[in-house]
């Protein structure tokens, strides 16, 4: 059969001997093993550049009063009480809009829709709206405020009001699209078991599809907490404050100020920071965005722990 | 047989986009019989049993043209599809428990139409469980997951549920492929007795168990009806020499 097995006798008799042609196999297939394993334990490397050295820079400012505090005499001494609360209500806000929206149009597309034009349409909207640019869900947030105070509502202001709906709209097309992941991976065979004992889509929805999959759903929408928190370009023009504290409360139509932005101005528009409180808001900002994505994880193993099936 | 007929099809073809799945098919089944339908794989029998509770619905390129009765009653017409899929028992060849407690499972379909009452449902789950030979199993545990028993145990869970919402017609579509013989013996047992109640309708593969089960028994062939008539004369002396060759394992 094979060239080796009949010029080599000790082969002949054992016929489970190693030939080279194996032991090369072997060899590669260690060193193919070693090498993705090195590809993948390099992607730890940058994340913990960014939190070492962004915690070691902002060193000197990094205690309790840093969050406690607003910032003072120009931003250049104080905290970042204000921003961190304003980036808080800012995620609320943009969740309490996009949420539901984006989970109830996710069951629709997958449980009701038929496969048409217009679901079609309506899903390639959804991809477009997720590759929007993040300055351009800004700019067109400032055009949408323009528009509502022309024929809706000559009140509005850029505002939290508006940021939030800004970041809503920018958070949406990846809520809906979890959420369509999320109800795909309950099984068929247990929508039409319920069909087939007169359950209408509905009960089904509420008894089956929606109890085993909001795993997957606060999954998804916990991930956009990250992003609305961090992302600066759609909140710059649309409500984003240079100052604004929130010490007497806060007012859904009045600017706020958010961790990005302030990062932002901090390192461009203001002179005469101390560098380490450009840091400490770095490692601040950074550390929420790691906190709820740890949250979102916990959560996903939680709920997974509790897979049925 | 003399007893009227309980579902009626005439002239039902069923087509999924080009493709027929069912030819021409008018028959009769009567009340309280087994109703025994075989035939090799493609030839329309889990189609036949989607007219019947119009689980045909769901299927976008299924088009079905012709009249399915039940007791007179037009089912391609009927608004509440939601009664007439509670009318019928239905079961499919793969096991499915559903991902709540056993329990649950089988007060899924009494609950989902309004019976809130728990003594009532007690009652029934105990006693479909019970009809489905899986209440020794499962009585002391009936908070288990349905997910989590074998399958021939979820099999036997999802005859259970067929038979919660009390049907008048049960269909199963290969019921036993997941277990084991002595069971599956002891489910025959049952459906003798269900249908001095119920009308059945039995897809099987295993022509053995037509014939120890059905009061009249259909070969389907190709989408189309090839003969239909009383068990024992369909599998002791068939019209049709491929029903001859289908039950006696010489086919093909």
């Amino acid at each position: 059969m094979n060239n080796s097995v009949t010029s080599n006798t000790s082969q002949a008799t054992n016929p489970f001997a190693t030939v080279p042609h194996e032991i090369w196999k072997l060899k590669v297939q260690s060193w193919v093993r070693q090498f993705f394993r090195l590809i993948a334990w390099l992607l730890i490397l940058p994340v913990l550049a960014v939190i070492v050295y962004l915690t070691y820079r902002a060193w000197p400012v990094l205690s309790f009063d840093f969050i406690w505090q607003n910032p003072e005499n120009g931003m250049a001494a104080g905290g970042i009480w204000a921003p961190l609360i304003g980036t808080f209500l800012l995620v609320f806000f943009s969740l309490i809009f996009a949420a539901p929206i984006g989970v109830l149009a996710g069951v629709y597309l997958n449980e009701y829709a038929r496969d048409n034009w217009g679901t079609r349409l309506i899903n390639l909207a959804v991809v477009n709206l997720a590759g929007v640019p993040s300055i351009v869900h800004g700019l067109f947030g400032v055009g949408a405020i323009i528009f509502v105070r022309k024929y809706m509502w000559s009140g509005l202001r850029p505002s939290l009001l508006a940021a939030s709906v800004t970041v809503a709209v920018m958070t949406l097309p990846v809520i809906i699209a979890s959420t369509k992941e999320a109800l795909a991976a309950v099984p068929m065979a247990f929508r039409e078991a319920c069909w087939n004992m007169g359950a209408s889509r509905w009960q089904t929805i509420r008894t089956i599809v929606l109890p085993n999959s909001t795993s997957g759903i606060l999954t998804g929408v916990i991930l956009q907490v990250s992003r609305a928190a961090g992302e600066t370009a759609p909140i710059l023009f649309t409500g984003a404050a240079f100052f604004m504290s929130f010490d007497s409360g806060f007012n859904l139509n009045d600017k706020f100020m958010a961790l990005s932005y302030h990062l932002f101005i901090l390192s461009k528009q203001a002179a005469g920071i101390p560098e380490a409180m450009l840091y400490g808001t770095a490692v601040v900002l950074i550390g929420l965005v790691l906190l709820v994505n740890s949250l979102a994880i916990v959560a996903r193993i939680y709920l997974r722990s509790r897979k049925k099936w | 047989m003399d007893s009227q007929p309980h579902i009626q099809f005439s002239d039902v073809t069923v087509r999924y986009g080009g493709d027929v799945a069912l030819q021409d098919i008018s028959l009769s089944i009567p009340e309280n019989q087994i109703f025994g339908v075989i035939g090799p794989a493609n030839a329309g029998k889990t189609t036949f049993l989607k007219c019947i509770n119009r689980m045909l619905d769901f299927v976008p390129t299924a088009q079905v043209t012709g009249d399915i009765e039940i007791h007179g009653d037009k089912v391609m017409a009927m608004r509440n599809v939601y009664r007439l899929r509670r009318r019928i028992g239905m079961v499919f060849p793969l096991p499915v428990g559903l991902p709540m407690s056993v329990y649950e499972n089988v007060a899924y379909a009494p609950r989902q139409s309004g019976i809130h009452d728990r003594t009532q449902l007690d009652e029934l789950v105990e006693r479909c469980l019970k009809q489905a030979m899986l209440w020794d199993e499962v009585k002391d545990r009936l908070d288990l997951l349905g997910t989590k028993l074998s399958g021939g145990q979820q099999q036997r869970l999802t005859i259970a549920r067929a038979l919660s919402h009390q049907p008048e017609i049960l269909c199963l579509d290969e019921f036993s492929i997941a277990i084991d013989p002595v069971t599956t013996m002891k489910i025959e047992d049952m459906l003798m007795e269900l249908k001095k109640s119920i009308t059945i309708v039995l897809v099987t593969n295993l022509v053995q168990q037509a014939r120890r089960l059905a009061d009249q028994t259909a070969f389907f062939n190709d989408s189309q009806l090839v003969e239909l008539g009383d068990t024992e004369k369909i599998f002791s002396e068939p019209e049709n020499p491929l029903t001859h060759d289908y039950v006696t394992g010489g086919f093909g």
